[in-house]
Order: C-alpha cells, then sequence, then structure tokens
C-alpha cells in the first residue's frame, strides 16, 4: 500500500516537512525527491510568471501521475505538490517525491512523476519581464521526448 | 448543449474562458471549425489545431473522440507546468 498525497494550491509548501512525512508509517530505505522553481531571466529580466490551470482537471492529473508511479515501482510513499498563481523568481513550483525500500526504484519513480507531469497536468507559464513585456511558455520538444521515453521502460519488480 | 473551457493563449487569443454551444458535432475536431466561425479571434486562436491540445470531462483526447452529450470539451495549449 502507497501512502499517496497529492496537492493542487497557491500557497508555499515546507520541503523538509514535506519530506520526512514520506518515512511516516514505513521506514523506506530510500526518499527521493525532486523540486523546482522559478528560474531567474537575464535579459530581459524576468519579474514573475502565472501559472494557470484547469481547476476541474489538475488535481486529478496529479493523482494519476501518482498512481502511475505506484504501479509502477514499489514505493511506499509518493507525494506530489503543484502550485498555482503568481510566482516570483527563486520560489517553488512543484514539489515530487517517491519513497522506497532502496534507491533505484525511488530515484526512477521521481524523474518519471516530474516527466510525467510536465507531458500531462493542465498548468500553463506566462512569464512577465521587467520591460513590460509577457509571453506564454512554449512546450519543449525534449520534454515530450523525456515522457516518452516512460512508454519503453519495463516495470521493475 | 456543450460546454467549451479554453486555456492558456487559447483563452487569452478568444478573449473568453468559457462558453455554450448548442448541437455540436460529434468530434473536437468537427467542432474546431464552427468555433471558428464565432469570431476572428476565435478563428485566429484556433488557426492551427496542430498546437492545440483537448480534455473531453477533464480528460485528455485525441482530437477524434466522440463528444458525449452536455460534455465539457477545454481547448488549450501544449501544458507547460511542472
Amino acid at each position: 500500500m502507497t501512502a499517496i498525497r497529492v496537492r493542487v494550491e497557491a500557497a508555499d509548501f515546507d520541503p523538509g516537512v514535506e519530506l520526512s512525512r514520506m518515512a511516516d508509517g514505513g521506514d523506506p530505505g530510500a526518499v527521493a525527491s525532486f523540486i523546482g522553481h522559478v528560474r531567474g531571466g537575464d535579459d530581459p529580466a524576468l519579474c514573475g510568471l502565472t501559472l494557470e490551470h484547469y481547476p476541474g482537471m489538475t488535481q486529478a492529473a496529479c493523482e494519476a501521475a501518482a498512481y502511475e508511479a505506484a504501479a509502477r515501482w514499489p514505493l511506499t510513499a509518493v507525494t506530489v505538490i503543484h502550485r498555482h498563481g503568481r510566482l516570483s523568481p527563486g520560489e517553488r513550483i512543484v514539489l515530487v517525491a517517491a519513497a522506497s525500500a532502496h534507491r533505484r526504484a525511488a530515484l526512477e519513480a521521481c524523474a518519471f512523476l516530474i516527466d510525467w507531469l510536465k507531458t500531462r497536468a493542465p498548468f500553463w507559464k506566462r512569464e512577465e519581464f521587467a520591460d513590460g513585456s509577457a509571453r506564454w511558455v512554449e512546450a519543449r520538444v525534449d520534454d515530450e521526448a523525456a515522457a516518452a521515453r516512460w512508454h519503453e521502460t519495463p516495470r521493475c519488480a | 448543449m456543450i460546454t467549451v473551457l479554453y486555456f492558456g493563449w487559447v483563452r487569452e487569443g478568444i478573449g473568453m474562458d468559457e462558453e455554450r454551444i448548442e448541437d455540436a458535432p460529434a468530434t473536437v475536431a468537427e467542432l474546431l471549425p464552427v468555433l471558428a466561425e464565432r469570431s476572428p479571434a476565435h478563428a485566429e486562436a484556433l488557426r492551427v489545431p496542430a498546437r492545440l491540445r483537448f480534455a473531453i470531462n477533464q480528460e485528455i483526447a485525441p482530437d477524434d473522440a466522440q463528444i458525449p452529450p452536455g460534455a465539457e470539451v477545454a481547448i488549450f495549449p501544449p501544458v507547460t507546468g511542472g
């Protein structure tokens, strides 16, 4: 039984609190995590971004990622937290974490989770710059390629 | 009648986030030209279907998926979260 925690929210999260929860009740040997932040810009300077989402769908899409990871790897816990709304450079956007008896399953599940979210969870980033301009971030072809490689990966026991 | 939701630059281009469509066609591929006739902004935002992604009742769907009666159809750019 995998302990699955998924939250989509505007508020920031505390990585220390979230990661310590990964070990609750399971005593996993390994906890792997990835935290995405708002990148800083160079020229023109990025002054922030707005993460738009599809409220009716985002929670279910993030849960689907967590359950798919739990089906593919022997995990004791999965956490997915994704923020939405206006964020400043340096702020945390997303946390994915996976706990397992061994490091390989935890690390692979963690990479799978973020690749899945980047291509399937309905969020859109709109960047705002210091010169007053704004642009919607374009999806990256290599994100699609990164997610596609998991279709080929056999489930590890 | 169906509900159509727009997100990202599709929403911004069309200038609304939601509208209702009577007598919707059977698939998203057939719905796009119907929507494109509603205004020049619709036509421009929906001009290149390859740049669009779709969901039917909150599930990602290909453009040839059937639209059930009363469905919520979402039209948006490729996602950029994470």
